[in-house]
């Protein structure tokens, strides 16, 4: 790659998002948007590295990508089609001669990104067709990116996004930002489709290193526009919260092996400070709001108990335990309880968590979750009950799937008081 | 990636406040920034003569110097944070500060990666 080619893909990665979601908002299609800014970024690739990149590159993108968009409507119109199409493309005709990039205030602009994240996140869409989506129109990353990230096949990712293209141009899904009640209901897609893209990169399971890391930022990047877009969500607020504060671990969770390492053996001046801070004040922006914290808040809420503790043995495990509580209510599941019944143990003592892992024991959604056995045996040892915790780290242990972890819970089997 | 943004204004200490005009667009500017979801922080800085400069000996002895000490071009009047994929997008970035008669200079922020494992292992936190 050229250094000309290497700065016209950085203008890209800036400007293509709002490219597309302005187009969207005149021909009211995210696929066509998509194709007529690539005709765009072809465009410029031929001619900026001769004449340099124009003073207002966005500008000049979107006026490219409104021609070719013009020109192939009108050429399409001499067809015969049926009479709705030509009804709706009559509109993107008349939108796309009308409007003004340039004298387009900041809130239409904000508005139509606003619009194209709901529509990349439509529930109408599979999960893994959302976060595809999404980190090719609003990140700007190629189908191979997508591809090394969740370690896909190029064409898998390019297949999927060709049909959830197409499926939302079918369903004729109107490019908007939903209102009111449909807002409530739409936006927990949006935030779960942000979340799972930072936990791609946060599981770190396998792959290079670097797309994690850059997985992770664009998760943050997202939920900061989010933020910005749409500052009256509190659940928003929450989950940057949530992402900043466990991003601020990243450099810590890793052993000098690439072993995991798990947080309260964390070395935590390896926490980034700065994310710690940013972290919390967008916890502060979501508990200032109206209303309850809703999941994101709670768990963010959680994480930022953990990251005000300068040593583990700081932690204020009364507050953690009521926040899991908290979670248990507005979200309840199995694996929350489980937590909850490691911080009831930390606070008041291992019986505390055994009691409610008692009552959680039969729940089908654990029978095979090596999690709640490892915990139970760690609890019953810490309860001086050493033989009943060397059955549960030897059911434990034939549960994982984790080498490193299996070999961890049969030392432990071997010598439960130690 | 993160990369610093190094304001050199380019003026001499008397000069140092800004005008409104001035203020008002690199706020619109840091807005851009915020919105993007990329601005980490931001911090504008006093003139020299508000702070001062150690220097140290090659024995490792300090000398304290108060300012103004150095050339005006050489001064930094402000930096910014942000995360950005490339160093080309920083630069871009960069490039679109309303400034005039300055310059700015862009650095990536070394990570803990960038050294070597020995090095790694003897860190002890920020």
């Amino acid at each position: 790659m050229t250094e000309a080619t290497r700065a016209i893909e950085a203008v890209w990665r800036i400007e293509s998002a709002r490219l597309i979601a302005g187009l969207a908002r005149m021909v009211g299609d995210v696929g066509f948007a998509e194709d007529l800014a690539q005709d765009a970024l072809v465009a410029a690739l031929e001619k900026w590295p001769e004449s340099g990149v124009p003073d207002n590159p966005g500008a000049w993108l979107m006026a490219t990508a409104k021609n070719r968009a013009i020109d192939r409507l009108r050429r399409e119109k001499t067809y015969e089609r049926k009479r709705e199409e030509v009804a709706r493309d009559t509109g993107a005709l008349f939108a796309l001669e009308r409007s003004d990039f340039e004298a387009a205030v900041d809130d239409a602009i904000g508005d139509d990104l606003l619009a194209l994240i709901f529509t990349c996140c439509h529930p109408l869409l599979s999960r893994e067709a959302r976060v595809a989506l999404t980190l090719r129109l609003l990140g700007g990353l190629t189908t191979a990116e997508i591809a090394r990230a969740f370690l896909g096949s190029e064409s898998t990712v390019a297949q999927r996004l060709v049909r959830a293209k197409r499926t939302l141009r079918d369903a004729k899904i109107p490019f908007e930002v939903p209102r009111g009640d449909e807002l409530d209901e739409r936006l927990p897609s949006v935030l779960e489709v942000i979340y799972l893209v930072f936990n791609e990169g946060y599981a770190a399971s396998a792959g290079e290193d670097w797309i994690r890391t850059d997985l992770c930022e664009e998760a943050l990047r997202l939920g900061r526009i989010l933020g910005e877009l749409a500052p009256r969500e509190p659940e928003v607020h929450g989950l940057v919260a949530l992402l900043e504060i466990q991003a601020s671990r990243l450099r810590a969770r890793r052993g000098p092996d690439g072993e995991p390492v798990l947080l309260l053996a964390q070395d935590r001046g390896r926490w980034d400070p700065l994310l710690i801070v940013r972290g919390r004040r967008a916890l502060e922006r979501a508990e200032e709001l109206p209303g309850p914290l809703g999941p994101y808040g709670l768990q963010a809420a959680i994480a930022a108990c953990h990251a005000r503790a300068i040593r583990a043995e700081e932690t204020n495990w009364v507050r953690i335990a009521a926040l899991y509580d908290a979670l248990a209510q507005v979200q309840p599941s199995p694996i929350v309880e489980l937590n909850r019944a490691v911080a009831l143990a930390m606070a008041f003592g291992p019986e505390a968590g055994l009691e409610l892992l008692e009552e959680i024991k039969d729940d089908p959604a654990l029978s095979n979750y090596h999690l709640l056995p490892s915990v139970r045996g760690d609890l019953l040892a810490k309860a001086g009950r050493h033989e009943e915790a060397a059955a549960e780290f030897e059911r434990a242990a034939d549960l994982t799937d984790n080498a490193r972890e299996r070999e961890l819970l049969l030392s432990r089997a071997r010598r439960p008081g130690a | 990636m993160r990369f610093i943004m190094f304001m050199y204004p380019g003026i001499e200490e008397k000069d140092w406040e800004p005008t409104p005009e001035a203020v008002a667009a690199m706020g619109r500017y840091n807005e851009e920034l915020r919105k993007a979801g990329l601005l980490l922080s931001l911090d504008g800085l006093r003139p020299p003569s508000d702070g001062g400069t150690i220097r140290f000996s090659s024995e490792g002895e300090a000398t304290v110097t108060d300012g103004p000490f150095a050339e005006a071009k050489e001064v930094v009047g402000g930096y910014w944070l942000i995360q950005a994929r490339s160093k080309e997008e920083a630069l871009e970035w960069a490039s679109r500060c309303p400034a005039q008669d300055c310059a700015i200079e862009v650095r990536r922020v070394a990570e803990m990666e960038d050294f070597p494992q020995e090095v790694q292992d003897a860190y002890e936190g920020p």
